[in-house]
């Protein structure tokens, strides 16, 4: 009835967003993360276990918040673990490059998160489909920060 | 009813409406966000730049009579508006976040001391939260809340545990924003008053949907805006009971604001004057009065029961679609309807609902503490004004019913 609207909440979304995966929290050994849009309420709790190479062993959010930004964090786990540091990296940089701008074949990797493209649309949701990825970010720069600067922050 | 009102020919006053949004008709119902401006106010503005514009109280030249003219008319108007006692008790702002302000930081700092209390309620705008926290941090004051109960109203009957003669003053809304919740000002105020206590009402929701008399609702301050109401942004007024506004110190310093000036002291003019500071808001002004004079036109009352007959269509219809919970009392409320959906946050929802054509607020309506209290993640909310038809809201409830299903 409405194209955007069925683009922006597909059925993976929707399934996503009422059932998320590795919903949860690690409890040893994870670099933890808060995340929020203090405009909209919407939350993340992100904990990312990583390998001494720097790979994404194993990652779970727990969150409050829209449909989107939760199949978000969702799809976002299921994707980043198992990947190494560059991969990860590029993957951030390919999911936002996805929701922000016209991308005419958007990258294989990104697998299910393809179907977000439809946030595009709604420039005001883009902070709801990057809030996991905001966290994500935060958890590299957390990790660098832990292993190779000495400073406080 | 008095007077057949004609609905159709009053929304027609407003160009904006007649839209279509995403290839729908527009239905606006962000009311208590901002309302739509009627032709009288936008033209009032208009003629205001095209033969009268010029500074206020200095220039001696005819387009500066007529500015003055213009500016102190609409004080006049709204002091009339508002029931106050004279026009100078009338204090152009920016809107009801200005004029708390501007109580908080001249009335605050002067009378409020350590250890005093202020008391607000749980249902309180961030507007009328954050400057008495600020107020508190800087003298040493302590805040108090009155409970909203489960039913969205204040828990009134336990009133005198909270306002107690250590109150200096009570500042609390006439309508919550996000609830709909009307509140007993009269009585508030009388309560206050036996303590000892002075009161301020927030009337952003109030101002421009039902009588508001400053007398007979006794309070000291009253604050409002005037975009709320059918006046352009960025004008509004504070109501202040003349012996308070006399004994406040001034709040911004420079012209307009002086009786003289020396390089080491100057002296300040009388109230309202000392509180404004700079070269005024003349324009918006101008439109606050047209705006005045055209909802006097209508008739308060008669816009608080055209509201009220939506909002209760709305609220029948609301409770009937599955998975929705209104929130806020059955009565006693004014022209908003906040609820939930269990299938959709409030932010799916209202994006669900602009692709229709529908102008709904979702989110936790600047209450973030009231939400986290009733443990929301905040609510989408229907807000109306008379220019708001039935037919809007059952298109409304359709779009609704729609979207239980697609988010289902």
């Amino acid at each position: 009835m409405n194209t955007e609207l069925d683009e922006l909440y597909q059925s993976v979304i929707l399934d996503h967003s009422k059932r998320p995966r590795n919903f949860g929290e690690i409890a040893d050994g994870a670099v933890q993360v808060h995340g929020d849009n203090p405009s909209c309420g919407d939350e993340i709790d992100l904990s990312v276990k990583f390998a001494a190479d720097g790979a994404v062993e194993d990652v779970k959010f727990k969150g409050l918040g829209c449909a989107i930004s939760q199949a978000s964090a969702s799809l976002m786990t299921m994707k980043l673990k198992g990947k190494s540091e560059t991969e990860a990296r590029e993957m951030l940089r390919a999911f936002h490059d996805l929701v922000t701008s016209e991308v005419a074949d958007p990258p294989r990797m990104l697998g299910d998160l393809r179907l977000l493209a439809g946030v595009r649309k709604f420039p005001q949701r883009v902070k709801c489909a990057m809030l996991g990825w905001r966290a994500f970010e935060q958890a590299l720069e957390q990790k660098a920060g832990g292993t190779v600067s000495t400073e406080e922050a | 009813m008095s007077k057949t009102i004609d609905w159709t020919a009053i929304r027609a006053d407003f160009p904006i409406l007649d839209q279509e949004v995403r290839g729908k008709p527009l239905i606006y119902f962000d009311n208590a966000a901002s309302s739509q401006k009627p032709r009288a106010v936008i033209d009032a503005v208009s003629r205001y730049y095209e033969r009268d514009n010029a500074n206020v109280h200095r220039g001696l030249h005819e387009l500066s009579s007529r500015a003055t003219d213009a500016y102190e008319g609409a004080r006049t108007k709204v002091a009339a508006y508002l029931g106050a006692a004279s026009a100078e008790e009338i204090v152009f702002t920016r809107g009801t976040t200005e004029g708390i302000n501007l109580v908080a930081q001249t009335w605050g700092a002067k009378f409020v001391r350590e250890g005093d209390v202020i008391l607000l309620t749980e249902m309180e705008h961030h507007s009328n939260l954050v400057p008495w926290q600020m107020l508190a941090e800087r003298t040493g004051a302590r805040l108090r809340f009155v409970p909203v109960t489960e039913d969205g109203t204040l828990a009134l009957e336990r009133l005198g545990e909270w306002l107690t003669p250590e109150v200096k003053i009570f500042a609390f809304t006439h309508i919550s924003n996000s609830l709909g919740t009307i509140n007993p000002v009269a009585d508030l105020c009388r309560a206050a008053r036996a303590v000892g206590a002075v009161t301020l009402i927030d009337a952003a929701q109030s101002a421009g949907h039902l009588p508001v008399d400053v007398r007979e609702i006794g309070c000291d301050f009253l604050v409002f805006s005037g975009h709320k109401m059918c006046a352009p942004t960025g004008i509004g007024a504070l109501y202040g009971r003349a012996e308070l506004l006399d004994a406040m110190p001034p709040w911004h310093g420079g012209g307009e604001m002086i009786v003289s000036v020396s390089y080491e002291r100057s002296t300040y003019k009388k109230a309202p004057y000392k509180f404004e500071a700079g070269t005024p808001n003349i324009g918006g002004a101008v439109g606050l009065g047209a705006a005045v004079d055209y909802l006097e036109a209508i008739g308060r009352a008669a816009i608080f029961e055209h509201d009220l007959a939506l909002t209760q269509h709305a609220l029948a219809g609301l409770s009937a679609l599955p998975g929705v919970h209104v929130q806020g009392p059955r009565d006693r409320r004014g022209g908003l309807v906040g609820f939930t959906m269990d299938a959709a946050h409030p932010h799916d929802l209202t994006t669900y609902a602009d692709q229709h054509g529908l102008a709904l607020r979702g989110g936790h309506h600047c209450n973030q503490p009231l939400m986290k209290k009733l443990r929301l993640p905040g609510t989408t909310r229907a807000s109306f004004y008379f220019y708001n038809t039935t037919a809007e809201v059952d298109r409304m409830l359709a779009i609704l019913a729609d979207a239980v299903r697609f988010f289902a």
